[in-house]
């Protein structure tokens, strides 16, 4: 993975920039230490480190600003950072730049029950949202895996997902707010409580910009009513094939479950060995599937469920008949990263999404590659949207496996977008899919997404070698190739 | 005579498109026109229209997606979706008769470049929480394709969403791909009286908060009921809360007794029912913005946080507004039967500070439209940031000039 070449001008600075930083932020708020500062080399992404000039934690959006506006006149890239849970290097660091972590915004503003709505600072934890609200039976609905430890900031960033937006959608479709400081230090909000705004929707595209287009230092979530009850449905087949047309089934019948999980055979060995869940072992897949709303409703669908599963081929049903039991059913698939971790020395986690009638095709695909590269794979997936994470097994200490899993991941992905489908459906493209990016989109494509980049930032500090293969400077972005006279009067039916 | 393009492929768009950067020609962008009323009036040297870029060319009801050219009437899209049992799920608003044309006219390009979402907004996102994918053509002349066909994607920056409401002032949207979602079997509503406004309103935020799922939530004051078609409605006399469920026939009936349990009986409020039939027809009426004056000269649309819905009311109160509540406050409508120099700007936007919402004039006289910006003004840096958008995506100004404000 090749990065931008640092600049040289910029490492020779370093101690007068840090100078200049500590005088915008308290010196508690500044981390030079080069041990201190190795804590930020990477992010969940660890094959890939880089070591920053420094990091800096400030605790005002004022501070955000100041710091901002410095390195943007003086040409100093900036990271944002959260968490670190990024799988896809999205908070790599540049050796040539600062690291901005949210650390120190961590306080959520305002908690509104009666517009249901919460207010945070991008450094709150996914799961505080939550809460800080369930004592009134509310919740925040998003809740990526990750969820303990990844930060609200971080989810805006990669338009995170969770086992339940099938049904209740991904970040963008639960944030009201943002306030967004530009690179230039300039401060803006958008959107608030309300619904709907005039102009616009820049909040839609921040989110999921992986940290491209500014640092958002305010968040306003909608948060919901907890459903009356939830019901979990194991449901085991003797094939993937019959798993992914029970699916297909369950969705055709009109029915939206709260959340609907797929896991092959090596991921349910690998997640009962771990957390015991009690899932079949000799299935050829699992099928999680949960129901939610009022009890007289979700009854009724877990008998549909149940018997559209029966006509599939299911071989094993499980009911869950306890809040605890149902929780025991998600225990192994929201441990299914850490199961795996368990029983292969590394893991690649890929994120590709597709069409969900191509499931069977890919993962015999999938299989034949597997073979090819000699490396197993395990496969959850978030089997309601076609998100697939197969999780690649290597040892990097064995020369060659590392490149060889990179190398097979990417086969994944390209064979996902030949079946319809895309890189990325929730972990971002970062530096690790920056390069199969020209996979998915022309070159026209690429430049106009560029043009939005150069929108917010035109001297291309934040985050960068991040999403784009080939960066391009914004002056030769704007350019116009249609000149006056170029073309005739268009020769077509008209009035 | 202005010309009217009408391209019939996506190259013909293309070609006109590239003309008018060539000449720096502004294009007026039509879907079918009806929504042109709809913002600030451009001035433009022609017409593009995508009525004849029309069909739907996919449709996976297992997969839950669509794709269909820009120019394809919405109730084309309706009807198929319908046979199979599905719908767009934000419950598309048909503003035709408000914006003093015919109903029925709207294409889904138009649908999704406006951004409108009906009563079902609340519990269920807008246009631009459905869109998925676009192909279109930008101000630079060239084709791009942005987003997918399926339903979790973060690769790249998410254009789809910031085309969705842009108003065909970034780039002509040729085709579209979009999420749709099975469509409920049964539909129910509870009509609340015997209270007062703030009463009425509370009702709506108490059920909103509730795990009743509720997919729509309004406040008729009086003069709004007698406007309805709906015998239980016009025949109510007094101001009415609404509340809508939709799912299975026992589901919805468990929903609606526990509605009485957690938000009408606690607050003292009288209950009826409204069947499936009722609820459909209300619910149109709601949503094409039928309870207050069709024919009153201005009609303005403001969101708000719900909670400062009666706030909102009584700003404009002097105004003497007929008035309609929807989103559980969020959304207020006011229709205004005179029309005040400032078009009733000083009472109805210039009281929402900052952040706290926006006022958007939907229906005023073309001259007025002129003056008064239709669109809520943005503040500067954040204008600043908009026109640094458009500029990125039509640096010449071709595409609907003028339409989302003077400097756009
Ligand atoms: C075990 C595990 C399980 C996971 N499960 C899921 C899952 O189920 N679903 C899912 O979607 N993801 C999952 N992830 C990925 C990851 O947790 C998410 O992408 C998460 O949103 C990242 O949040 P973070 O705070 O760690 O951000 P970071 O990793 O620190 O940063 C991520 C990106 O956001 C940017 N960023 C961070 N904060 C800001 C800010 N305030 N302003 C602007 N940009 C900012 C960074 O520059 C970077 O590009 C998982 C990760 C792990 C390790």
């Amino acid at each position: 993975m090749d990065m931008p070449e640092p600049d040289g001008a910029i490492l020779a600075r370093q101690s007068e920039i840090v100078a200049r930083l500590r005088a915008l932020v308290p010196s508690e708020a500044l981390i030079v230490d080069e041990a201190l500062r190795r804590v930020y080399e990477c992010d969940g992404l660890t094959a890939y480190r880089a070591l920053p000039l420094a990091v800096v934690l400030p605790s005002t959006t004022a501070e955000v600003a100041a710091v901002l506006a410095l390195c943007n006149a003086e040409g100093v890239k900036v990271v944002p950072r959260g968490a670190g849970t990024s799988l896809s290097g999205g908070a790599l660091p540049v050796t040539d730049g600062i690291v901005l972590g949210t650390g120190k915004l961590n306080r959520i503003l305002e908690i509104d029950l009666e517009n249901r709505t919460v207010t945070a600072q991008p450094g709150v934890t996914n799961l505080a949202i939550t809460r800080a609200v369930e004592h009134a039976g509310f919740y925040y609905a998003p809740d990526p895996s990750s969820q303990i430890a990844c930060t609200i900031g971080g989810n805006i960033a990669e338009n995170s997902g969770g086992v339940h937006c099938l049904k209740y959608g991904l970040t963008t479709n639960n944030v009201l707010g943002l306030e967004l400081v530009l690179p230039n230090g300039e401060i803006v909000r958008l959107g608030g409580k309300h619904l709907g705004s005039d102009g616009y929707d820049l909040m839609g595209v921040i989110t999921g910009s992986e940290g491209l287009l500014g640092v958002v230092t305010e968040v306003t979530v909608r948060i919901l009513q907890k459903p009356e009850t939830a019901r979990a449905v194991l449901i085991g087949f003797p094939s993937v094939e019959q798993g992914g047309s029970c699916v297909a089934a369950i969705i055709a019948d009109g029915i939206i479950p709260g959340g609907l999980e797929m896991m092959d055979r090596p991921a349910i060995n690998a997640a009962e060995d771990f957390v015991g869940a009690g899932y079949p072992r000799e299935a050829g897949s699992l099928l999680i599937c949960e129901l939610d709303g009022p009890a007289a409703e979700v009854d009724q669908l877990v008998e549909t469920v149940a018997s559209i599963a029966r006509q599939h081929g299911a071989t094993f049903l499980k009911v869950s008949e306890s809040e605890e039991e149902r929780l025991r059913f998600w225990a192994g698939r929201k441990n299914a990263f850490p199961a795996v971790g368990r029983i292969s020395p590394d893991y690649y986690c890929m994120d590709g999404t597709i069409p969900r009638s191509q499931l069977a095709h890919v993962l015999q695909r999938m299989r034949a590659m597997s073979e090819h590269y000699g490396l197993a794979v395990a496969n959850v997936f978030h089997a309601g949207d076609g998100n697939l994470h197969p999780l690649i097994m290597y040892d990097a200490n064995r020369p060659g496996e590392l490149e060889r899993a990179e190398a097979f991941g990417a086969e994944i992905l390209k064979l996902c977008v030949e079946v319809g489908g895309v890189l990325t459906g929730e972990h971002g493209v970062g530096v690790e899919k920056r390069d199969l990016m020209p996979e998915m989109f022309t070159e026209a494509d690429l430049a106009q997404q560029q043009r939005l980049k150069c929108a917010f930032d035109p001297a291309q500090i934040l985050n960068p070698g991040k999403v784009f293969p080939r960066l391009h400077r914004c002056a030769e972005l704007g350019r116009m190739h249609i000149h006056k006279g170029a073309i005739p009067f268009p020769d077509l039916p008209r009035f | 005579m202005r010309e009217v393009f009408e391209p019939t492929s996506l190259d013909e768009l293309e070609q006109v498109v590239r003309w008018a950067v060539a000449e720096e020609a502004p294009l007026e962008v039509i879907g079918r026109g009806s929504k042109r009323g709809l913002g600030r009036p451009v001035d433009a040297r022609a017409e593009l229209r995508l009525a004849r870029m029309s069909g739907i060319d996919m449709y996976e009801p297992d997969e839950l997606v669509m794709s269909a050219a820009a120019g394809t009437p919405l109730i084309e899209i309706e009807a198929m979706l319908a046979e199979r049992h599905q719908e767009l799920a934000f419950e598309p608003a048909d503003y035709g008769v408000v914006l003093g044309g015919p109903a029925n006219l709207q294409s889904i390009g138009g649908v999704f470049a406006c951004n409108l979402a009906g009563p079902r907004r609340i519990k269920a996102g807008a246009a631009r929480d459905h869109i998925l994918g676009v192909q279109c053509v930008t101000g630079h002349g060239e084709t791009i394709k942005a987003g997918g066909r399926v339903m979790k994607n973060v690769t790249g920056y998410d254009l789809p969403k910031l085309l969705a409401g842009s108003y065909g002032t970034l780039a002509v949207m040729s085709r579209i791909t979009f999420k749709v979602l099975p469509a409920a079997t049964d539909r129910a509503t509870l009509l609340l009286s015997g209270g007062d406004m703030t009463k009425l309103l509370t009702a709506l935020r108490r059920a909103m908060g509730s795990s009743c799922e509720v997919s729509a939530a309004a406040v008729l004051p009086e003069r709004a009921t007698a406007r309805s078609a709906v015998p239980e409605v016009a025949g109510a006399g007094r101001a009415l809360a609404a509340l809508r469920v939709e799912g299975t026939a026992t589901s919805v009936g468990y929903r609606l007794d526990a509605l009485m349990r957690v938000v009408a009986r606690p607050a003292g409020l009288e209950a009826i029912r409204l069947g499936a039939d009722a609820t459909r027809r209300l619910w149109r009426e709601i949503r094409d913005v039928r309870l207050v004056d069709a024919l009153a000269p201005l009609l303005w649309r403001v969101t708000c946080a719900p909670t400062d819905a009666a706030a909102v009311a009584a700003r404009a109160a002097p105004l003497d507004p007929e008035i309609l509540f929807d989103w559980s406050g969020g959304l207020v409508w006011l229709a205004l039967g005179h029309v005040p120099a400032d078009a009733g700007c000083g009472q109805i936007r210039a009281g929402l500070a900052p952040g706290a919402g926006h006022a958007t004039l939907v229906r005023a006289p073309e001259e007025l439209r002129r003056i008064v910006p239709p669109m809520h003004p943005e503040p500067v840096l954040l204008e600043g940031l908009t026109r640094r958008v458009k500029q990125g995506f039509d640096p010449k100004g071709v595409l609907n000039p003028g339409r989302l404000a003077a400097a756009i």
